[in-house]
């Protein structure tokens, strides 16, 4: 009881923040829009998907789930600068509960990803991307990118504990790019060499994308033929949520508890 | 004589190959301000950290309250408040906001905290303030709040580490004011500072650290006792300075050091009184100009404890 009602003080704390400072959310949803011309007209004038098909169509489950993986920044430079400020060792030197810290910051973002899909699928509908298959695969697909941002939430509060600082935090946070473009997310992974396109399979933005595509009825979705994640993607992505869930939970909470350096 | 509530045996720390704390021994008896005094890197903050249960002690023993840091830290959590360095606030909230998530997170129950969050920003003159963002606060606005938040569960045993760094003089004494209700509410305090006139206006009892080992301990007055003062006298002419010298050791023990018509002597244990001391240099025929005798302050005693001179151990034999 203890931990959900701190749990939800610290989200409450989150949350009070973007109210302070709307011009932040407004930021972390005009990325992604403009990502959305870019990639849509810009590059998708060029992109052909195999098995034919609307690019627009396949790319945009890859924006949904690139939207999402810079949650890892936002959560990891929001510990930090707390670290910095020494607000982490206030929460450690109170009888709040331990995993309440790391639980507050992965369910705030978590809540804030709603506001940025909501935006997102909106964009999508305006540009002429459509869910085909019936109410309940769209929700499972949207519910499925509400968990991996939360994922990706818990791997940002955990990397925010190791980091020592708040200016390499904000270094690293680019590099969260990297993770959705080596995916299958713009582009198939068919035409790239092998090495490379082993990595992007297994990518779980990869997994992931493949299973909002197949839940959303776009195109891009390969044969049996293709990697296991990719052949299997609805599973497989729940697999990858179920292991970074299992990996990073623990560790964000045992790595805030640990007393000392 | 009651019994301490803080109480450290043996405490150690290792950073490393770096030792913070070699067998710290501290006894702090309750409801008292207690100071901790001693150089950068002495250990002052180290010791805090473990009382507070942030850093964990590589040896010894540490009770706060009656509850082991080590084995009982979330009792210790339950009874303690922590004033850091770091104004650790958040940033992106108002000063109002801060104080009542931390509240909440104390235990106080929501109304509890937003009760208690305005009763202490009133009490602190800051109610204008609190509604504004801390990022566009003044530096001493912002310790103030970040004190403030210490304060919110009235705990028992409360760890200030630097509270009035940065503030300027009216804060400071409207925190020196703070600090003795706490007191008289029966709050025990410890408390590092760097200015030690703010330790030897509030602390009952101080303790001196260095090379994370207690090197001295008892009242400021105790404390300065023990280096003594200093004689400061001006003779009107050089003709007269052998002889006020010769008079000036004989009174002190010590050799005087002259500068010009200028005589300073330290005077070690009891000073003499000042009129003993001009009818001795009167009856020696020395012409005084001027005489002042000064009573040491704890910068003094600071300085004699732990500066270069002091790094023998036999020195405070």
């Amino acid at each position: 009881m203890i931990l959900l009602a701190d749990g939800w003080t610290l989200t409450l704390r989150k949350l009070l923040q973007l109210r302070h400072q709307p011009g932040t959310l407004a930021a972390m949803l005009i990325g992604p829009m403009v990502f959305v011309v870019l990639f849509g007209f810009v590059f998708g004038s060029a992109i052909a998907i195999p098995g034919g098909g609307n690019y627009r169509e396949y790319l945009l489950p890859g924006l949904f789930v690139m939207t999402t993986v810079p949650a890892i920044s936002t959560a990891m430079v929001a510990i930090a600068t707390d670290q910095g400020h020494g607000v982490i060792d206030r929460l450690r030197s109170m009888p709040a509960s331990r995993a309440a810290v790391p639980l507050g910051q992965a369910n705030s973002d978590g809540i804030t990803g709603i506001f940025g899909l909501t935006v997102m699928l909106a964009c999508g509908l305006a540009v002429g991307w459509r869910a085909h298959h019936g109410i309940g695969k769209t929700l499972a697909g949207i519910g499925l990118l509400l968990l991996f941002r939360y994922a990706m939430s818990w791997i940002g509060t955990f990397l925010g504990l190791v980091i020592p600082s708040v200016q390499m935090a904000a270094g690293l946070a680019p590099l969260t790019f990297v993770i959705s473009m080596l995916s299958n997310s713009f582009v198939p992974t068919d035409g790239m060499p092998d090495w490379l396109r082993t990595i992007c399979d297994w990518n779980p933005v990869s997994a992931t994308v493949t299973a909002c595509r197949s839940l959303f009825g776009n195109p891009g979705v390969p044969g049996p033929d293709a990697a296991w994640p990719l052949a299997h993607p609805v599973t497989a992505s729940l697999l990858w949520l179920a292991l970074l869930l299992l990996i990073f939970v623990p560790l964000s909470v045992r790595r805030f508890a640990r007393a000392g350096l | 004589m009651t019994d301490p509530i803080v109480r450290t045996s043996g405490l150690r720390k290792d950073f490393g190959a770096v030792t913070a704390l070699s067998g710290l021994d501290l006894e702090i008896p309750p409801h008292v301000v207690y100071g901790l005094l001693g150089p950068n890197g002495a250990g002052k903050s180290t010791t805090v950290r473990i009382l507070s249960t942030l850093t964990r002690a590589s040896g010894g023993q540490a009770v706060v309250a009656g509850f082991d840091v080590a084995r009982e830290p979330g009792s210790v959590r339950e009874v303690i408040g922590l004033a850091g360095q770091d104004a650790a606030l958040d940033h992106g909230l108002s000063g109002r906001e801060n104080l009542r998530i931390f509240g909440r997170l104390s235990r106080l129950g929501v109304r509890g905290a937003r009760r208690r969050a305005d009763e202490l920003l009133e009490r602190f003159d800051l109610g204008h303030a609190a509604d504004r963002q801390v990022g566009t606060y003044s530096g001493g606005m912002r310790r103030r709040i970040h004190l403030i938040a210490g304060l919110l569960r009235a705990p028992e045993v409360l760890f200030l580490d630097e509270p009035t760094t940065g503030l300027d003089p009216r804060s400071r004494i409207g925190v020196w004011e703070s600090i003795r209700d706490l007191v008289a509410d029966g709050t025990t305090v410890l408390l590092t500072s760097q200015y030690l006139e703010e330790v030897d206006r509030l602390a009952s009892a101080v303790a001196v650290i260095d090379h994370g080992r207690l090197i001295a301990e008892g009242s400021p007055a105790q404390l300065k006792s023990r280096i003594g003062g200093h004689i400061d006298v001006v003779v009107d002419s050089v003709d007269h300075l052998p002889g006020a010298m010769a008079v000036l050791e004989r009174l002190t023990g010590r050799r005087p050091e002259a500068d010009g018509t200028r005589i300073v002597v330290a005077a070690v244990g009891e000073v003499p009184p000042l009129p003993r001391v001009v009818r001795e240099l009167d009856l020696a025929g020395a012409g005084i100009r001027d005489i002042g005798i000064r009573e040491p302050s704890l910068d003094d005693v600071f300085l004699s404890l732990t500066g270069p001179a002091a790094r023998s151990p036999e020195v405070m034999a």
